[in-house]
């Protein structure tokens, strides 16, 4: 039990559950969507990167926790292939998460945390985002076996048939409504409203957290200035949720559930959706505890624990740990590192789109083109700071305390 | 059932039920479309739906479950309204009396319960909606009405947390505005603030940054619970109104539920 706590609390930590996440990511839709096999290259491939986890974990030892993690996860995708969609494999998948939580209460330290009434609906979240994610991919997945074989989705069985309002989707409602009621009386009923003492603006407590959907923000924190990860990137997520039904120019898709027909779109959004949006929130909620230090779930939330501060920024390192002078005054030329690498960044879009995304850019026009690739290397520079941070206990890329612009 | 059945007979041919319900049970076509028609609330919907759309494991019922969980929100808050004022000495209090006096003390877990549950029943139901591929023409616009009515969503929410004025509220809302202080260009310590200048004076500066117009003042205090209890009750459930009708009528004037073409 001890072990099994140890390896989830090891598991859990920031940049390596996240690392899992993502693979397991990449690993659901190659095996199960793109009907990946091991022995292919992208089998191989996964097969790689899972030994690389290992021979790395033998001078990092979290990475071989990984390690064996990826490939438990690995082995059991590929054996259920797309068997991971039945209904009897969802009902067990359900079962074993249940388990795992029941089992989990009975630790003192998550049970703590788990059951504070704030936090019990996103325990509830947790279950309805798996099951949902489940449902949706079950449904695109039986859909597009049809459409290989030239047939149509299953909702094209029933979209031509109309009913009455009255009474199909009328009870369907009442049925809905009668149960959320039921629901929400049982929850108000049985779990009370938090209050705690009355409003003391000269006592804070530890941790301060925002309410918890916006705790992926907070999170944000630990790798962005508060300019960015407070203002630039929630305008940016809202202004990019806008613009999706205008750079997807893909007619395919529409009105049914599927995989095969829209696998860059449905992938880029579900990590988003799924790995930047809401898990973020459930690391916050859950394993950030008091001076936002992180917490496994089995942790008890020590408020002396001391987490010694080692990032440097990436001028520091470039010239003072590999070039061996001190930094320049001016800023420009001391922070030409982070200059060049985020103008490379910036860079990419124009470059690719003469070279191998030159389809895309031909497809949809170059406003489209360039506006979504903006906002998606936008999106996937959280994940590259939060690996470069795990990496090289980087800090800042670009330091400006001038004009207080850090990056 | 005899009975029952001619009891419901009885009622449904009555004069006052007739008055109010025109068309008595419809229980044949003509009457099941002059129901729909015949009703301002029903009418929301068509008469007739494709039969992919009425299925559950379609839509998942989250938009109907986000309106119905916004009419609760408005139902339990109009309640808490009548015991809730939105001062620093009564704030804190009135909560305290809500929760030990009031019968059916329940108006308060329900309201904050079934915030909590609004909101990630309209994150599935972006969810949803995105699954199907339900925001490509020609329904680009609801998607980005929807959009709105997220973010309106995180701000009622966001709203109504500072209200009970315990530790939880303020800590929360401090730590959440604090960020309007790094805007940049408007916040008196986010990027570029410091060039908007005249002369030698800075015009960014903590008494007048994006923050303080957020929160009333320099610190979270009297103005800042007064100004968020009208936005929560007034302001931001109006818009929301709004929003949604509009949301509402475009799903009809896009076709209805999605479905394949
Ligand atoms: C979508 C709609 C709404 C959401 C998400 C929402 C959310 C919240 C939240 C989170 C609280 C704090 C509750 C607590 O700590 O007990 C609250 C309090 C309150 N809300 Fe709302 N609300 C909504 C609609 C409304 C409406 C429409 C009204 C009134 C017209 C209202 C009136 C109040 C009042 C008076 C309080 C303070 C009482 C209290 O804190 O218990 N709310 N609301
Ligand atoms: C307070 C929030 C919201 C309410 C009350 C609401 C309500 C509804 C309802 C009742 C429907 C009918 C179909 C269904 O139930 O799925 C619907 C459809 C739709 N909603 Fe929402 N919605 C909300 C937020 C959103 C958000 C956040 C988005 C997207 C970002 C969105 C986009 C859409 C679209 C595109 C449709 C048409 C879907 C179709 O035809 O299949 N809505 N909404």
């Amino acid at each position: 039990m001890t072990f099994i706590k140890d390896f989830v609390n090891v598991l859990s930590a920031g940049s390596i559950s996240f690392l899992l996440l993502t693979s397991i990511f990449a690993l659901i839709i190659f095996f199960n969507l793109m009907n990946g096999r091991i022995r292919s290259a992208g089998g191989f491939a996964f097969i790689g990167f899972g030994l690389l986890m290992f021979l790395a974990g033998i001078f990092v030892p979290p990475l071989l926790y990984l390690g064996v993690a990826y490939f438990l996860i690995l082995f059991v995708l590929a054996r259920l292939g797309g068997r991971l969609w039945d209904t009897k494999i969802g009902l067990w998948l359900f079962v074993f998460g249940a388990l795992a939580f029941g089992l989990s209460m009975l630790d003192p330290n998550f049970f703590l945390i788990a059951a504070k009434p704030d936090n019990v609906p996103i325990v509830a979240m947790i279950f309805l985002l798996g099951f949902f994610t489940w449902l949706a991919l079950r449904k695109a997945y039986l859909n597009d076996t049809q459409l290989v074989v030239g047939g149509i989705p299953w909702e094209k069985t029933e979209s031509d048939e109309k009913l009455f309002t009255w009474p199909d989707l009328v009870y369907t409602e009442m049925l809905c409504m009668i149960l959320l009621t039921i629901v929400m009386i049982v929850w108000s009923v049985v779990l009370r409203a938090p209050l705690e003492e009355a409003a003391n603006p000269t006592s804070s407590p530890n941790p301060a957290k925002a309410p918890w959907y916006f705790l992926g923000l907070q999170e944000m924190l630990v790798y962005f200035d508060p300019w960015l990860a407070g203002v630039v990137l929630p305008t940016l997520i809202i202004v990019g949720l806008m613009a999706i039904p205008y750079i997807d120019t893909n007619p395919r898709g529409n009105g049914y559930y599927s995989f095969r027909e829209r696998k860059w779109e449905i992938s880029v959004f579900l990590y988003g959706f799924l790995v930047l949006w809401s898990f973020l929130i459930i690391t916050g909620t859950f394993l950030r505890g008091p001076n936002w230090n992180f917490f496994g779930p089995y942790e008890y939330w020590d408020p002396n624990k001391l987490v010694p501060l080692v990032n440097v920024d990436l001028s520091e390192l470039m010239w003072v740990k590999v070039l061996g002078t001190s930094l320049p005054k001016l800023w420009i030329i001391r922070e030409i590192f982070g200059l060049a690498l985020i103008g490379a960044y910036l860079g990419l879009p124009p470059v690719m789109a003469v070279g191998p995304f030159r389809r895309f850019y031909m497809k949809m026009g170059a406003a489209r083109y360039y506006v979504g690739a903006y906002l998606f290397l936008i999106m996937m520079s959280l994940p590259i700071k939060m690996v470069l941070r795990w990496l090289f206990n980087l800090k800042y890329i670009l330091h400006i305390q001038e004009i207080f612009f850090n990056v | 059932m005899a009975n029952l059945r001619g009891l419901q007979e009885g009622i449904v041919n009555s004069q006052i039920w007739k008055s109010v319900f025109r068309v008595g049970i419809p229980n044949t076509n003509r009457k099941r479309v002059l129901a729909v028609l015949g009703s301002l609330i029903l009418h929301l919907h068509p008469v007739k739906v494709r039969r992919s759309g009425v299925r559950m494991s379609y839509t998942w019922c989250m938009g109907g479950t986000s309106f119905f969980l916004f009419l609760v929100e408005t139902v339990t808050g109009l309640l808490l309204m009548f015991y809730y004022r939105p001062t620093i000495e009564y704030a804190f209090t009135d909560i305290m009396d809500l929760r030990e006096q009031a019968p059916f003390g329940i108006m308060r877990e329900m309201h904050r319960w079934g915030a909590h549950a609004m909101v990630i029943a309209v994150w599935l139901h972006m969810f949803r909606v995105f699954m199907t591929g339900s925001y490509k023409p020609p329904r680009e616009f609801n998607w980005n009405v929807g959009v709105i009515l997220l973010v309106l969503t995180l701000l009622l929410s966001f709203t109504g947390y500072l209200l009970p004025w315990d530790q939880l509220a303020i800590w929360a809302i401090t730590v959440g505005s604090s960020m309007a202080r790094a805007s940049p260009g408007a916040g008196n310590e986010g990027p570029m603030s410091g060039l908007v200048k005249l002369g030698d004076i800075r015009l960014i500066h903590a008494g007048d940054d994006a923050r303080f117009a957020l929160i009333g003042g320099r610190s979270i205090g009297a103005a800042t619970l007064l100004r968020f209890y009208v936005l929560h009750c007034v302001v931001i459930p109006l818009a929301a109104g709004f929003l949604m009708a509009i949301h509402f009528w475009r799903v009809r004037k896009d076709g209805g539920i999605s479905g394949p073409l």
